[in-house]
């Protein structure tokens, strides 16, 4: 379970994230919402301190990641998850089961010789084939996106944390991760945090979401309720998102 | 007005350097704290080394010819013979040229391309994405590049040395007429192995630098493909200023040790 409290990220004297609380209960998917800009990154960021918060707690299972001093306890505590990067963040000059495997020397206790199978599995799993040996700047967006997410779960993560999985990407390979997402969460029982500008994505397969407006929750909720909410800001943005979706 | 710019730049030369030191203590610690990446340092050796082999050997070929051409023709318009010839291609090569230009030569070649890598990777995610794999960039990118430019830098000076040396010899034996024994003996007569070090223990603190400067200015890359591209330049400048200060500053080190 992930507890975060107070949490309080200031930019240049402006605060991105201005003392969000919640609770990310395990096996949910957390989908966070909101405008561009309003801190849902720096959230996700914060969550595994690649960014370091002003205020607050993170506790993951009971570990306040934001006390942790040294970085070989905040890296036991990054074990535990897997991030999946808006674009991405394959290495250029690694081949794809090289990039899908690369955390296992890190993350796990698998025998090297082990790797290449480990990635294939993980590479089936997210629906690709056949492109073990392909250099990165083979792959076309969507296939990019789904060896990053291959990489993200290489060592059977408990946590998985996406961002914007699926900008940039057809509405035929958005629906693929949005599956995979859903997959993941069903079949390997992992906890997953989502920020995205996506509004089906969210609406669809989400536990729970939150709209995040000028650093703070406006709302989380059902995605039920959320369709429903009476706040002006939740009913503005989810309509406009969905004439934004629709003309796209 | 001229006081707010003189502070200015003060600030930022202080803010720059405490950075950097931070992250050459971030190295260090890393270094005695984490396995080793071997399989990069190969790489990165291979790439900063080997692929500058040519370009050194260029460099100084032609540095070793001009040198014994210019002294060669003056020697002989001053005292109407070609006198210590291979001894002035030794010693300016292996104290000075040798040692600086291919330290100039690789911070263009091999130090851009490392500040241009780590950038890319940084506005890319990449480094991030690193942490969240099990590692970090200092054990990943930092360390594997320093051993490499520690490695490479002294290996092509000695390259540049010799290659130096025998162009040299080429101009001297077929434009001047002065025998390969003349040559070397000269060369060999006055040279000791302690001027040979004066050249090679300088090696090592260019490579710290370059590698310094490179990895740097690649990690704090800011403003997209634009900054990259910015830091990659800043990367090239700054390291061939600081090999020609530093080179003054070793160099008289080295003589007030005795290693002259």
């Amino acid at each position: 379970m992930i507890e975060v409290r107070n949490l309080t990220k200031i930019y240049s004297s402006k605060k991105v994230l201005d003392d969000i609380s919640v609770d990310i209960r395990d096996g949910e998917i957390f989908t966070i919402i909101g405008p561009s800009g309003t801190g849902k990154s720096t959230f996700l960021k914060s969550v595994i301190r690649l960014i370091n918060p002003e205020y607050g707690k993170i506790i993951i299972d009971g570990v306040d990641m934001l006390s942790l001093k040294s970085e070989f306890e905040i890296q036991k505590v990054r074990k535990k998850f897997g991030y999946l990067f808006q674009d991405g963040a394959l290495f250029d000059s690694l081949n794809v089961w090289e990039n899908v495997s690369f955390g296992l020397k890190y993350l796990t206790n698998i025998d090297e010789k082990k790797y290449l199978d480990v990635a294939r599995e993980k590479l089936e799993l997210v629906g690709l084939k056949g492109v073990e040996y392909k250099k990165i700047n083979e792959l076309s967006g969507g296939m990019k996106k789904r060896v990053a997410l291959a990489r993200a779960i290489a060592h059977n993560p408990r946590y998985v944390l996406y961002d914007e999985p699926t900008t940039g990407l057809d509405p035929i390979s958005s629906d693929i991760i949005i599956d995979l997402i859903k997959n993941m969460s069903e079949k390997l029982k992992v906890t997953s945090i989502v920020v995205t500008h996506d509004i089906k994505l969210a609406l669809t397969i989400s536990s729970r979401v939150a709209v995040l407006n000028s650093g703070k929750f406006v709302e989380v909720d059902t995605p039920q309720n959320i369709k429903n909410s009476s706040n002006e800001f939740v009913r503005d943005f989810i309509s406009t998102s969905f004439i934004s979706n629709i003309t796209n | 007005m001229i006081i707010n710019k003189i502070g200015k730049v003060t600030i930022d030369t202080a803010f720059h350097l405490g950075r950097c030191c931070l992250m050459i203590k971030r190295m260090f610690f890393w270094l005695f704290n984490s396995k080793l990446e071997k399989k990069e340092v190969m790489k990165q050796t291979v790439r900063i080394g080997i692929e500058s082999v040519g370009v050194v050997i260029l460099t100084s070929l032609f540095t070793g010819m001009v040198l014994a051409l210019q002294s060669g023709y003056t020697s002989k318009n001053l005292f109407n013979e070609p006198l210590y010839v291979g001894t002035v291609v030794g010693f300016s090569l292996v104290k000075e040229l040798a040692p600086v230009l291919t330290a100039i030569v690789v911070s263009g070649r091999a130090g851009s391309s490392v500040t241009a890598e780590i950038g890319t990777m940084v506005i890319t995610e990449q480094v991030d994405a690193l942490y969240t794999l099990g590692t970090n960039p200092s054990t990943y990118l930092l360390i594997p590049r320093y051993i490499a430019f520690l490695i490479a830098l002294p290996i092509l000076t000695l390259f540049a040395n010799v290659v130096g040396i025998l162009g040299g010899f080429l101009v001297s034996y077929i434009k001047l007429g002065i025998s390969s024994t003349v040559y070397f003996d000269d060369i060999f007569q006055y040279m000791e192995v302690k001027n040979f070090f004066h050249g090679f223990i300088k090696t090592f603190f260019f490579a710290f630098a370059i590698a310094t400067i490179s990895c740097y200015k690649g990690f704090y890359a800011t403003g997209g493909a634009e900054g990259v591209g910015r830091s990659t330049t800043d990367s090239v400048v700054i390291s061939m200023i600081m090999i020609l200060a530093i080179d003054y500053f070793v160099s008289s080190l080295l003589v007030i040790i005795g290693i002259t």
